[in-house]
């Protein structure tokens, strides 16, 4: 209703205007055209000149004002080794375009006013001048060459695969609509087969049981990566086009049916520190996370690492989330042990009719069995947990003996 | 050769019919081309009307696109308010929550996003652009009766007009609009069972775009022959005005360009239609696993960007074109360095067939072809930055007057530098990974091919309204306009720089599923309000457009900017032909202002004596 009332009153305004138009027509008129044009014409000059610092200044002190939101200053430092460089360049960026921009508007609206119509001034006749055309080629060319060539080294080195027989982490996005799986390889690290013609309501990723990789993989529902590895996402869709994009990471990549692909990146802060430097940066972040809770926990504190989703894929495009979590390498192996016994195929598939593997004796289970009997002389079993939720987290304190201790910031 | 002598009698006649040195040898014309109503005002084969045609049926999309973009901005920047009030309009595209909250269903948001995308781009920004001023300023800058072929400049208006229709159509499907975004990236638009939009919906959307295809190519066609073959005697081609330079070589784009999105919208069809598996492989979508095997979806951004690249110039490149001409006229002065102007615009046209894989950088391409990409677009910053920097020049000692052409025209300047400098972020494809499908990227492309087309787009309007109409728009209402547009236009797309640098993707619905970009409440809002204001200065255009046709003031003389120019040496309302008598020959170029101490002198004036062409 409100918005009928403005648009309302816009229209109405519009026809003040109008009727504005008509009236100063008429006074220019009476007037005589000339003066009235002269007249119209200084003020035209004087509204540029005055555009120029207010539209400056409003650039300037709004990138101020919003600075402490902006991925790369303020306290969102990127969190992962190649963002850094990234942020880099496009500081370099920002500071020769900043010149230019600046440059070429005070320029733009100072000659403008300078060399508005006078009485009695006339226009030089300047066609050309090559000197100065030849020097604004050259310039431009050299700064763009400056830029392509440091650009493409960092995306030379950041888009490069792994080298085989590289140590690190390997795992798997899946985009659907509306949502992410992520899968893990288990402590073989290879993911195993996966074939779209296998996905059915009992096998969500469509992996193919025969292939024995796939028996230790498992489907992470938050994102779990260990701090300063290498992390090799394979990213992929099963209807349309999705993107895999970590913004803390800077890590953006499309999630193609068919086509794999893939995305190499070292995380090198943990979620904890990224929290701590929140914290240290103060303002909003020492804020209570939620307005109605005044006493609850603070922002910082309930920070998560995010993953969305960056190409439109449908109605439920905006709301395709999943958290990240970095976390220190012993944490993570520590995490490994335990979720690992989430396999698909150890609860879903082993010992059905469709299970290939069956009668056979398997490695993972072996181990499993061993684990299980260490765990038996435990006072309590671990809880199986992988969300980093504050709940959770605070359920993991009450498990005293637990093998695993998800700190907690509070 | 001196200049002819007139008896006083003949000068008043040259007056009231243009330029003629042989006007009463034989007065053709009027006979021949006498013409009823349909044939004049509707199945016209006169160059003019066809461009008020193109500049009307684009007025009407430029519209629709805004009020579009209204009702998605209302969504964005107050996501609490309900938009109930909008059920009448939109019916069942309002969900109204238990608490009796109207919000848009998401769905339809997507739509209105991508129709908004489409029309704008190819029913306002190219139709309604380079049509229009391509079909006015063609014939008449270089001396010619109307187009080589003027049935088929008619044939272009009818098949613009059909693609309207049927995208127009396709807003009252049950199923929704196409949904899926202007790129129409497959598999999204190719199955239906994705988007309710992909359904019949996305069909209408091909056959629009097909049809539009036939009418740039019919247009462009009869563009490139005109200026070719049909200039007067003397009118090399560096003695044509930049404007023609720039409709030239967009048809010379377009031309090559269209036929390729053709290709890969048909493709898409058959996809769609009969089972092809071009742009589809592996896909498991409801439950069941597709039979296609082996397309790529990748091929079709290919083919869409083999398009979609030269596109954004397309619709800058007139512009440019009007906005040097402008600059030149109001300045008094001869444009700065016209041959480097003239070989920026072929250089920047050459270039954006070599650069549409930027797009793509993030799309999945293997990353070593990006090298090429980032190095060609990054080089389009060179011919670009000497055109804006000749353009400053333009105005540097000269004596400007402000009409409202030339301050359309310094708006489009400052537009397209903030806009164009946003792109060298963009075109550098480390960078991009951050910001690729961000709202810098629509803050940037908003900016520079939105914004900026739209300025010279009003420049080239209030300019040569009265070429059009023989009237002037009022002066004051179109100040107004320029003032709460510049300003208005910076309010709504600079912002978004910085929530594109806070990572905030685009397309989303709604910001709150994520932490990270769930700040920019007030920004958003922010951004609507300005939104709203912005559209309303766009309808006082309006009413100053079709006020004026019969109540501006009326033009007195052929020659109301002191232009050196052929079209200001017609009559105040050139009949079907343009001139009445012989055709004017061209002495020489576009851009004698202030020589010789002169205010400025006519194309059609011979050389003095001792005179040399400067350019």
């Amino acid at each position: 209703m409100n918005f009928l009332i403005i648009l309302l009153c816009i229209i109405l305004i519009a026809v003040i205007i109008v009727q504005i138009g008509k009236v100063s027509e008429l006074a220019s008129s009476i007037r005589g055209e000339e003066a009235a044009e002269r007249d119209s014409n200084n003020w035209s000059a004087r509204l540029l000149l005055a555009f120029l610092p207010i539209f400056l200044i409003g650039c300037i002190a709004s990138a101020i004002y919003y600075y402490p939101y902006m991925l790369g200053y303020g306290p969102h430092e990127s969190a992962s080794v190649h963002g850094l460089e990234l942020d880099h360049l496009f500081n370099i960026t920002l500071v020769v375009t900043g010149i230019v921009f600046i440059l070429t508007h005070i320029a733009l609206f100072w000659f403008s006013y300078k060399y508005a119509a006078k009485e009695g001034q006339k226009a030089a006749f300047i066609s050309h001048d090559n000197t100065l055309e030849i020097v604004w080629t050259v310039v431009p060319a050299i700064t763009m060459a400056y830029l392509v060539i440091n650009g493409l080294i960092v995306w030379n080195n950041t888009m490069a695969d792994v080298d085989p027989g590289e140590d690190i982490v390997e795992v798997e996005a899946v985009a659907s609509q509306f949502l992410w799986e992520l899968r893990h390889p288990g402590k073989d690290k290879v993911l195993g087969a996966r074939d779209y013609k296998l996905i059915n309501a009992l096998n969500p990723l469509g992996q193919d049981w025969r292939d024995e990789k796939n028996i230790d993989d498992f489907i992470m529902d938050t994102l779990f990566l260990p701090v300063d590895k290498k992390v090799r996402v394979r990213i992929t869709a099963k209807d349309v086009l999705h993107n895999f994009y970590l913004p803390h990471f800077r890590v953006k990549m499309d999630a193609v049916p068919g086509i794999p692909t893939y995305f190499v990146f070292t995380p090198d802060k943990t979620t904890e520190e990224y929290r701590q430097g929140l914290k240290e940066y103060g303002g909003m972040w020492l804020e209570p996370a939620d307005p109605e809770e005044p006493d609850g926990p603070r922002r910082w504190e309930t920070f998560e690492y995010e993953l969305a989703c960056a190409e439109l894929c449908g109605r439920g495009h905006y709301s395709m989330h999943k958290f990240v979590r970095v976390v220190p390498q012993e944490e993570y192996e520590a995490w490994l042990n335990r979720v690992e016994q989430t396999s698909y195929y150890l609860n879903n598939v082993r010992g059905k009719k469709n299970d290939p593997h069956k009668g056979k004796q398997l490695d993972i289970e072996k181990r499993f069995y061993e684990i299980e009997a260490a765990a038996a002389e435990e006072v309590a079993a671990p809880p199986v947990t992988q969300e980093p939720t504050t709940q959770e987290a605070t359920a993991v304190e009450v498990v005293k003996d637990s093998v695993v201790v998800i700190e907690n910031a509070h | 050769m001196a200049a002819v002598k007139y008896t006083e009698e003949e000068e008043l006649l040259i007056l009231e019919e243009g330029h003629d040195p042989h006007f009463h040898d034989h007065h053709h014309g009027d006979d021949k081309y006498r013409m009823s109503f349909i044939s004049h005002y509707i199945f016209s084969m006169d160059h003019k009307m066809i461009a008020k045609q193109f500049l009307v049926t684009g007025m009407f999309w430029g519209i629709m696109g805004g009020l579009m973009s209204l009702v998605f901005r209302l969504q964005l920047g107050f996501p609490e308010e309900s938009l109930a009030w909008l059920k009448p309009v939109l019916g069942k595209w309002i969900t109204i929550s238990e608490t009796g909250v109207g919000s848009l269903d998401p769905e339809f948001y997507y739509a209105l996003v991508t129709i908004h995308g489409t029309v704008i781009v190819f029913f306002v920004l190219t139709a309604g652009l380079s049509g229009t001023f391509s079909n006015l300023l063609i014939p008449l800058q270089c001396g010619a009766r109307d187009m080589a072929s003027p049935f088929l400049n008619m044939l272009s208006y009818w098949f613009f007009f059909l693609a309207g229709v049927v995208m127009f159509a396709s807003l009252f499907l049950s199923t929704g609009p196409f949904s899926g975004g202007w790129t129409a990236y497959p598999p999204l638009s190719a199955l239906p069972q994705a988007m309710s939009g992909s359904g019949a919906g996305m069909t209408l959307w091909a056959v629009s775009i097909i049809l539009f295809v036939v009418s740039v190519l019919l247009g462009g066609v009869n563009y490139i022959t005109t200026v070719l073959n049909m200039r007067t005697k003397g009118m090399s081609m560096f003695r044509l005005p930049l404007t023609i330079w720039a409709f030239f070589i967009t048809a010379i784009i377009g031309l090559l360009s269209f036929p390729v999105l053709f290709s890969g919208v048909l493709l898409l069809i058959f996809d769609r239609a009969i089972g092809t598996s071009f742009y589809l492989s592996d896909i498991y979508i409801g439950g069941q696993a597709l039979d296609y095997v082996g397309g790529s979806p990748i091929l079709y951004q290919h083919l869409f960007w083999f398009l979609g690249h030269p596109e954004v110039y397309i619709i800058i490149l007139p512009a440019m074109g009007i906005v040097s001409e402008v600059l030149s006229v109001n300045s008094r002065k001869p444009i700065f360095g016209y041959k480097a102007m003239v070989y920026s615009i072929a250089a920047i046209a050459f270039l954006s067939f070599i650069v549409w894989a930027h797009h793509m950088f993030m799309s999945g391409v293997n990353p070593f072809i990006s090298n090429f990409f980032v190095l060609f677009t990054l080089i389009i910053a060179v011919p670009s930055a000497v055109k804006v920097f000749n353009w400053i020049s333009t105005l540097y000692k000269g004596n400007i007057r402000f009409t409202n052409a030339m301050l359309f025209a310094i708006g489009f300047v400052s537009m397209f530098i903030s806009g164009g400098l946003t792109g060298i972020f963009l075109g550098n494809s480390a960078i991009d990974i951050q910001l690729h499908d961000t709202y810098f990227v629509v803050a940037h492309f908003h900016i520079v091919m939105g914004v900026a087309a739209f300025f010279g787009m009003f420049s080239g309007v209030y300019h040569w309204y009265p070429k059009m109409f023989g009237r002037f728009m009022n002066p004051v209402l179109g100040k107004i306009h320029f003032w709460v547009t510049m300003i208005g236009a910076y309010a709504i797309f600079w912002p978004m720089h910085y929530t594109g640098m806070a990572g905030v993707p685009r397309r989303y619905y709604r910001f709150d599923s994520f932490e990270a970009f769930s700040y920019f409440g007030e920004i958003n809002q922010f951004i609507t309000i300005a939104a709203v204001v912005v559209f309303a200065a766009q309808v006082l255009f309006i009413i100053n457009f079709f006020y004026s046709i019969w109540n501006g003031k009326k033009q007195t003389t052929v020659n109301p900017w002191g232009a050196t120019t052929l079209e200001w040496t017609t009559p105040i309302e050139p009949g079907h032909g343009n001139w009445p008598g012989a055709i004017p020959v061209v002495h020489r170029w576009a851009y004698d202002y202030g020589k010789d101490g002169r205010d400025f002198i006519p194309q059609t004036e011979p050389l003095g004596e001792n005179e040399s062409e400067s350019h």
